[in-house]
């Protein structure tokens, strides 16, 4: 760390009063002091997202009075991160979560400096980005850029303060710390796709996040203090539905790709490929295995002969349906005995992509007048339905 | 000997929903093959083609990654509980 952490203080900096009133209860704890307090007026962390985990770090490290927040993100606010993302706020929605990140964190703390990436993180800018920085916090929601981030930060030697969540359940961690591990000691290799669960299956309890990002929080400001035991070589795991919280141990190991004795991987790579992700079959999005909104809208006008089948989960169903035959796509394999392949079947889910699945496995057994509604039930309710609620 | 299996959240789908399962075997092999014979989809989640543990799978008894156990081999007894634990990245929705 930069003249930070256990290294001593930098003579340098100062707190004015305004400061020295602000972080009064930091302050008087003699595991902070003034010199700690100067050295997160020193300190700079990176936060890879702004969205679930990034808006508690954002929130909390602004409040303790870290000198520098920099923020890569390039999503816009919108209705639905409302539930979770405490960083916005209604009048922002449609807004760069940027803007409204720099605003929330100046209107909390106007000392601290804001740095905007307005990018997604990739191999080709994330060593420039993240290298300006002393501590990176990982809230990042998908596998590409969350191996990305690893790898950066080993090469780079900065510790990443992890966070990940799913529904009720959490995991924390500092990787990269000096003799610690990296994530790819923990995982080597991602999931495939396939092997994700999906969109429904998933979800989160809004306060998870909330949760998850403090704690991230927590460890981010212990390591710059160099104070108490960070979870270096420690995976917490948090349910909230049981709130009970579990500690794993967690080693270096030797034949690590990355951090290894003998690593494989000595710059950053394709995460995307990596992660096995390629574009969508187009199959599924055009071509005679797939249909229109307003394609369907006709077919049902004309009162067509058609077989809806939704394949989403129970309960979003419940938020809005077509009157689709209901069987959820992980059901689909056991259940299909429930179709007729002569009959033209419609499927849909969300947005297309489970539903495009869908296709593909009853194609794979024979179903030949089977269609992907493109779009899904969510480009119904925007194109010929207005009055249908979307989620 | 009957030991607990913990089952995290994005795998109860195939386990009926059961955050855990109690299964008789004297190692973490047997205990993993006696469950996926009882969730037969839960299979291929946690097992590759060649039938070697997924990368992306870790198993624990208590606190300790059985990589640094005797692996598979991995003596449980009736007080142990063996956690299943695989990468989660929540957020992104399809």
């Amino acid at each position: 760390m930069r003249e930070t952490g256990g290294r001593g203080v930098r003579t340098d900096v100062r707190l004015s009063h305004e400061e020295i009133r602000r972080y009064g209860r930091h302050l008087i704890l003699p595991e902070v002091g003034l010199d700690g307090q100067v050295k997160l007026k020193s300190a700079s962390v990176l936060l890879v997202g702004a969205g679930g985990l990034g808006s508690p770090l954002a929130l909390y490290l602004a409040a303790a009075g870290i000198g520098k927040i920099g923020i890569v993100d390039f999503d816009v606010v919108d209705e639905s991160n409302l539930q979770r993302q405490v960083l916005h706020s209604t009048p922002y929605i449609g807004r760069p979560k940027l803007e409204s990140a720099k605003d929330r964190i100046h209107s909390i703390n106007p000392n601290v400096e804001v740095e905007l990436f307005s990018t997604r993180l990739t191999s080709e800018n994330a060593l420039g980005i993240l290298g300006g920085f002393d501590v990176v916090a990982d809230g990042t929601d998908n596998f590409p850029t969350r191996y990305l981030v690893n790898d950066a930060c080993v090469l780079l030697r900065k510790p990443n303060v992890y966070g990940s969540i799913f529904r009720f359940e959490g995991q924390v961690s500092v990787f990269s710390a000096p003799g610690g591990p990296c994530y790819r000691c923990l995982y080597a290799d991602p999931p495939p796709p396939g092997l994700v669960p999906s969109c429904a299956e998933g979800g989160v309890l809004g306060v998870l996040p909330g949760i998850v990002g403090t704690i991230q929080a927590a460890e981010t400001v212990k390591l710059i203090l160099g104070i108490g035991e960070p979870l270096v070589g420690r995976l917490l795991l948090i349910d909230a539905l049981t709130m009970k919280t579990r500690e794993l141990r967690l080693r270096r190991d030797p034949e690590c790709p990355v951090c290894g004795e003998h690593p494989s991987i000595t710059r950053l790579i394709d995460y995307e490929a990596f992660c096995g992700i390629t574009p969508p079959e187009p199959e599924s999005d055009s071509g005679e295995y797939a249909i229109s909104v307003t394609d369907l809208r006709d077919k049902l006008d004309r009162g067509e002969n058609l077989f809806l089948l939704d394949v989403r989960e129970a309960q979003e169903y419940q938020i809005a349906n077509l009157g689709g035959h209901l069987i959820p796509l992980n059901d689909l394999p056991r259940r299909v005995h429930e179709l007729d392949s002569s009959q033209d079947i419609i499927v849909y889910c969300h947005s297309g992509v489970r539903s495009g699945r869908a296709v593909q496995f009853l194609k794979q057994l024979g179903f030949r007048k089977v269609k992907n509604l493109v779009g899904g039930i969510d480009a119904w309710a925007e194109v010929i339905d207005s009055g249908m609620p979307r989620y | 000997m009957a030991t607990k299996i913990l089952i995290p959240t994005p795998l109860r789908t195939y386990t009926g929903k059961l955050e855990s399962v109690t299964v008789e075997g004297n190692t973490v092999g047997e205990l993993l093959q006696k469950l996926t014979a009882t969730y037969v989809p839960l299979k291929r989640h946690l097992y590759d083609d060649t039938g070697s543990l997924r990368n992306f799978v870790n198993v624990y008894v208590n606190d300790e990654d059985i990589r640094y156990l005797q692996k598979e081999q991995t003596r449980v007894s009736e007080k142990d509980t063996v956690s299943i634990i695989p990468s989660i990245a929540g957020g992104r929705s399809i």
